[in-house]
């Protein structure tokens, strides 16, 4: 019988790939905040109320300094939004956080009060990945959140094969390396060798607090506070985890396969 | 109840003063540890504490059909003492660890080498068991594996396609969490506890934050406690139905392994309409929770629940319905009931191979306490048993979210807790989605953690994984590994 219901039952769904990024995105669950904004220039004199709540050491005021929150190391926990007494952090519900630079993930001077979406890569790799993207995944270290998230996209929701994006068994046959967790230091050695066995060119992605800075669990002997330490990062995907959206709207902002105007020029 | 023990009784989420817990010799304590468990206890877990150059065992006993957990500790001591594995070898792996983390030797035990120790390199750079003879081949595997996954190594010593023995390297996910926690709590140690195992962020939220409570004399207000429940029932239920998706995906059955992706995405989505977070990240908050479920958002909770758990019952029948897929999950990965219970199995794992063992029933704590739930068994122990168990236990939780989804619980979300006492023993149990989640802390004279110890479910079963694979081919290694899902960074710690 499960031959004749399952047909029936997909001619009845029919296909459930969502529209974006064609149509609108899916809605960020209400609770979830999106990424943050720091407007250092509202903190009042003296003010570190922020710093200390803050889990992962994200945010920062040497005396005589401004405050600097970076969303490198954020866990996103709003424990500085609910602390805050100038709302000089807040929350924005934006979903889109990837970038292409460390130091685009820094917030708080005037003019960087927000992070600086990635700018898609140059147009000799554009055209060679562009539409055809092929990743091996080294969790080193990961917690399986940002593991579970990306895995997601290859679901029927998202179907990210639709992009020509899709995760490969081998380095030799990848593009590129999408690395999640801090890179212990059981996984440094096989991290460096997955890379070496990428041919060039190639890109590296880090997703998640951990791939980025090392996370919840930054300073921590038995790890590497992020892969950037051991190999060259081309994308930083924010979240712990980013939501599949996040990681997504990064892909494509890296392949500028996104219709915005300001996703199309080269970093 | 009718049990006497020489170990000191202690109900789940209590405490005991440290100076309670009964010291005896180290040959004492193997010796009575070794007696209890060979009456039906069940090793929870077995641990050093140091004690100035000297370290106590420690040892966490759970007598489930009575319904009570218990403890007892050596003195101090250095060098070796008899091996408890020699007679039970669900302590093989807690042996090797004390031995790794203490120096203290287990005389007698068969398999001593480290367990998640790197010496600079690999950790799967030792020595493993080899089968010699002409027609014998070993197969290495990982760290780095092929899908979207953990890393760990596999080594096989195969005749032809017959798997004859499976040994698994851990290690390469060890970010240092119980060494962090020595002296704390500290502010990042609740976003660890979260991360301990990313998939299973409730129940050791849960198990941590209750670990605080207890220590505090006191529990979370009764409306943390039933959202805490719920947010673990949903837990179950996204992996849960991950893995069935997952199994059908391994055996080319496409139907289900598509409907069950995509459903699994909806429960993780109810578990973010919660708290925001997909896993749970930043809702259970020691001294209760950081969100609220408002009549309002229970009623579209349980409107979408409902959908999802229709959707998932139809796509794990189709399953059923197929005699194909039958075909290849039955008689494979076999672990018999004298097995798990050898090696110790816990979760679905154990309750596959026939085993009543639940945290939920067996030692409830918080909301459990009010609203019981069942342990769900099938005795085949193998591929079938543990997709089937996973079935049953997705329309469990799913009644169970139905039924207390507008239990009456007029209290406060969260309340400020006092310092945890000092020189106590503290011990929490969840039955997290993999099976037991145990967590021991252990205060100094400032109330801070001396030792805190945590044992993830998947330091009990990985050796079920290694069993369930003999005789078997190697080609269905794979769909053995599924069938188990296990933790490596929940090992590694």
């Amino acid at each position: 019988m499960f031959v004749h219901n399952t047909l029936i039952h997909r001619l009845k769904r029919g296909c459930e790939t969502m529209a974006y990024p064609k149509g609108p995105p899916p809605p960020l669950p209400d609770r979830h905040g999106g990424s943050l904004k720091a407007d250092a220039t509202k903190c009042a004199d003296g003010c570190t109320a922020c710093v200390p709540v803050c889990p992962t050491q994200a945010i920062t005021r040497e005396p005589g300094k401004a405050m600097a929150l970076d969303l490198g190391r954020c866990v996103f926990c709003a424990a500085c939004v609910d602390v805050c007494p100038q709302d000089a952090i807040i929350q924005t519900g934006d979903y889109r956080m990837a970038v292409r630079h460390r130091e685009d993930l820094v917030l708080g001077d005037p003019g960087k009060e927000e992070l600086r979406l990635a700018k898609s890569l140059d147009e000799k790799l554009r055209k060679l990945f562009g539409r055809s993207l092929r990743l091996r995944q080294v969790s080193a270290g990961g917690c399986n959140a940002c593991e579970a998230d990306t895995n997601v996209l290859g679901t029927i929701g998202w179907d990210l094969g639709r992009f020509g994006i899709q995760f490969v068994a081998s380095p030799r046959h990848a593009d590129g390396l999408f690395i999640t967790g801090p890179v212990s230091k059981g996984m440094e050695l096989a991290l460096k060798k997955t890379y070496d066995a990428v041919p060039d060119p190639k890109i590296v992605i880090a997703t998640g607090a951990c791939a980025i800075a090392g996370g919840p669990f930054v300073g921590h002997p038995q790890i590497n506070n992020g892969a950037d330490s051991i190999v060259p990062v081309d994308l930083y995907i924010p979240g712990c985890p980013p939501h599949p959206l996040t990681i997504l709207d990064g892909l494509l902002r890296l392949l500028d396969r996104l219709e915005e105007k300001n996703s199309s020029q080269a970093a | 109840m009718s049990l006497t023990t020489p170990f000191k009784r202690i109900a789940n989420a209590a405490t005991l003063p440290w100076a309670d817990v009964p010291a005896w010799p180290a040959e004492e304590l193997v010796r009575a540890t070794a007696s209890e468990l060979s009456r039906g206890a069940r090793l929870s877990s077995w641990f050093g504490v140091p004690e100035g150059d000297a370290v106590c065992l420690v040892a966490v006993l759970a007598f489930d059909s009575e319904k009570t957990l218990a403890v007892a500790r050596s003195a101090a001591f250095t060098g070796s003492y008899p091996s408890l594995t020699v007679k039970h070898p669900q302590a093989h792996m807690f042996e090797r660890e004390v031995w790794e983390q203490h120096g203290l030797v287990p005389e007698g035990h068969p398999w001593l080498k480290p367990v998640r120790r790197t010496n600079g390199d690999a950790p799967a750079n030792g020595t493993f068991f080899r089968v010699e003879g002409p027609e014998v081949h070993e197969v290495a595997v990982g760290p780095v594996h092929a899908g979207v996954i953990e890393p760990g190594h596999f080594r096989f010593q195969c005749v032809g396609e017959e798997v004859m023995h499976l040994e698994i390297a851990l290690g390469y996910q060890h970010r240092g969490i119980e060494a962090a926690l020595t002296g704390g709590p500290h502010r990042a140690t609740l976003i660890q506890m979260e991360t301990i195992a990313g998939d299973t962020t409730i129940a050791h939220a849960t198990a941590y934050a209750t670990i605080l409570e207890s220590l505090a004399g006191t529990e979370a207000p009764p409306r943390a406690q039933w959202l805490r429940a719920i947010a673990l029932e949903l837990e179950r239920l996204a992996n849960h139905t991950g893995d069935l998706g997952a199994l059908a995906n391994d055996v080319a059955f496409i139907p289900t392994s598509a409907a069950c992706g995509k459903i699994r995405g909806d429960f993780l989505n109810l578990t973010a309409l919660l708290c925001g977070n997909r896993f749970g990240r930043g809702f259970v908050r020691p001294g209760g929770c950081r969100f609220d479920l408002e009549p309002e958002r229970a009623q579209r909770f349980l409107d979408r629940l409902k959908t999802a758990l229709v959707d998932v019952a139809q796509a794990a029948n189709w399953l059923w319905d197929s005699a194909s897929v039958c075909a290849r999950f039955e008689n494979l990965g076999v672990v018999s009931m004298a097995q798990a219970d050898e090696v110790g199995l816990v979760g679905p794992s154990a309750r596959a191979s026939g085993l009543t063992r639940d945290v939920r029933a067996d030692h409830p704590a918080g909301w459990h306490r009010q609203a019981p739930t069942k342990a769900a068994i099938w005795p085949g122990g193998d591929v079938f048993a543990r997709g089937h168990v996973r079935a049953l236990e997705i329309e469990r939780s799913g009644e169970f979210l139905c039924q207390q989804i507008f239990a009456k619980t007029e209290s406060e979300l969260r309340v400020e807790i006092a310092a945890p006492a000092p020189d106590t023993l503290a011990i929490a149990m969840v039955e997290g989605w993999r099976g037991e989640v145990c967590h021991v802390a252990i205060t100094d004279a400032a109330g801070r953690f001396r030792r805190y110890k945590i044992t993830d479910p998947s330091f009990h079963n990985w050796t079920g994984l290694a069993l369930s694979l003999r005789g078997t081919a190697i080609s269905d290694f794979p769909i053995c590994n599924k069938s188990f899902n296990l933790s490596y960074c929940g090992f590694d710690l």
